[in-house]
């Protein structure tokens, strides 16, 4: 057999990279989004309103607000699912539901996004705290939801 | 409500002659055939071979008879019967990717292609060379145009593309028309003028309409979301269904969508709200008789399934595969009485807006 003698390194060039067309996403500034804020999360889910049943509601709203969406720092949103994991453990099975019911509509896209997210990086236990979610999530959202899950550009 | 299943395959894209008693569809592959209604039968008339690729979009010229095709072979071709046959003229698009929509103008001296090379180009007569000429609107364009629709006014190009946004264009030809007078998209109109840009949808843009004023424009996008913008608003809607494929106007405030699902829909847009909401599914739904499931079923189900759901996974919905595209009948945009749906299952059903209203109570088309 000959040996090829050309030179072959150009198999190692992205080409895609050159391609003047390629497409590039639209630079947002996502400096200032930090995420969720840590301190108050954990205040609202040591709370106790009443005898016996913490403020988990407040927690849930709290973790969904100002979610790193269009930040690159990959530490901000490793921080962020991992609080959102916090709270969405800490719920008993049958609050679940409730849970849900208190997010408008786009608070149940971010959370399916979050839950999805969590999918990614199974730790032990995770998986079937974020099934649950996952089926409450999807009666409320529906298959549109998980749609947006999958079409957002930018995500959690 | 009627339904009729053309073929197995999936219809392409189709188009309705004037009186609608004709209509031109691709089967899926490099021809376009021509079904004539006689009685209650579809008889083939028609087969029009010249495109060497899939032909993924048909538009048939009321006025002027004439029908533009365009396909995956990079061409497109204006017919014209000619005593009892279709004659073909090519007309050079100039792109290198495939031709993906196109639709003639309103006044029928132009039409558009979306292709997948980012641009549109935009054919026009020239008497002079007796030939089909076309100008390209290429800039702000990223991806492949997926939909096209015209503005009343003869200039005015609404376009959704791939690098999810849905915009309007000027496609304003001098040779074949006048200065165009101030919309409520602007008024300077130079050829390629970008009118109007979409935010807040993510997604492909799969459909898109002007509303028959050409003040409103709606379009359909891949994150399951439908958008109307008018005079500087516009307004969202998340659904909770499959992504949309087509959508159309069907009054000046009410839109019918349809898509994966395989149902049309209906969508209100209030304007002083600046607000989309959901009208209704329309679908007529299968009367199914209610069997009941002995307890063997019920443990086979279990079994199976893990579910004690007696429904079975079969699609209640007129169509069986996703809709691919709708077209109006009669009544135009502003008042229409009916409606065509062509899907992935290869069957055309006919709606009925009165019967449709009847049928389903709250259904109310303002």
């Amino acid at each position: 057999m000959s040996k090829n003698t050309v030179s072959d390194r150009f198999r190692k060039v992205d080409v895609d990279e050159y391609d003047e067309n390629k497409f590039v996403d639209e630079e947002e500034g996502g400096e200032n989004q930090l995420g969720p804020d840590e301190a108050e999360v954990d205040s609202l889910i040591r709370q106790y309103p009443s005898l016996f049943t913490r403020n988990l509601m407040g927690a849930l709203q709290a973790v969904l607000k100002n979610p790193p969406i269009n930040t690159k720092n990959q530490n901000v949103k490793d921080r962020a699912e991992g609080l959102v994991l916090k709270v969405l453990s800490s719920f008993k099975s049958t609050d679940i539901e409730k849970g849900v019911q208190s997010l408008d509509k786009n608070g149940v896209d971010l959370l399916m996004k979050y839950i999805y997210k969590g999918f990614e990086q199974p730790s032990e236990n995770s998986s079937a705290v974020l099934l649950q979610w996952h089926e409450k999530a999807l009666s409320a959202g529906g298959v549109g939801c998980i749609v947006r899950v999958l079409t957002a550009r930018k995500t959690v | 409500m009627s339904y009729h299943s053309f073929l197995l395959e999936p219809i392409s894209c189709h188009a309705w002659n004037k009186d609608r008693t004709q209509i031109a569809m691709c089967p899926n592959n490099h021809e376009v055939h021509i079904y004539k209604k006689e009685g209650s039968n579809w008889n083939k008339i028609h087969v029009l071979k010249e495109h060497n690729g899939q032909v993924t979009g048909i538009d048939w010229a009321p006025e002027s008879n004439r029908i533009v095709t365009c396909g995956t072979d990079r061409n497109a071709y204006v017919w014209t019967l000619k005593g009892d046959a279709w004659k073909p003229t090519l007309v050079i698009l100039r792109i290198n990717r495939a031709a993906r929509c196109v639709k003639w103008s309103p006044k029928e001296n132009k039409f558009a292609v979306g292709s997948g090379s980012r641009l549109i180009s935009v054919c026009y007569f020239e008497q002079d060379n007796d030939w089909w000429v076309c100008k390209h609107i290429k800039k702000p364009i990223r991806s492949t145009i997926l939909c096209l629709d015209w503005h009343p006014n003869n200039v005015l190009l609404a376009a959704g593309s791939c690098d999810f946004k849905c915009r309007i264009f000027s496609a304003y030809i001098k040779e074949v028309e006048e200065k165009p007078a101030p919309t409520a998209w602007g008024s300077k109109m130079p050829f390629g003028e970008v009118m109007f840009e979409s935010t807040g949808t993510a997604g492909w843009v799969h459909g898109v309409c002007f509303s028959d004023s050409g003040n409103r424009v709606a379009w359909a996008s891949h994150d399951s979301t439908v958008a109307v913008a008018e005079g500087g608003k516009t307004a969202v809607l998340t659904s909770e269904t499959l992504p949309l494929l087509c959508v159309t106007f069907i009054t000046e405030n009410s839109l019918v969508a349809a898509g994966h699902d395989c149902y049309p829909v209906l969508f209100v847009y209030d304007s002083n709200k600046a607000a989309l909401s959901f009208g209704g599914k329309l679908d007529v739904p299968k009367q199914s008789a209610q069997k009941g499931m002995t307890a063997r079923e019920r443990f086979q189900n279990l079994d199976k399934k893990a579910t004690t759901d007696s429904k079975e996974a079969v699609l209640e919905s007129l169509h069986k595969n996703s809709i691919s595209q709708i077209s109006i009948l009669n009544g135009g945009k502003a008042r229409c009485a009916k409606f065509c749906t062509t899907g992935m299952d290869g069957g055309m059903a006919i709606w009925d807006v009165k019967t449709l209203e009847s049928a389903m109570k709250d259904l109310k088309i303002v």
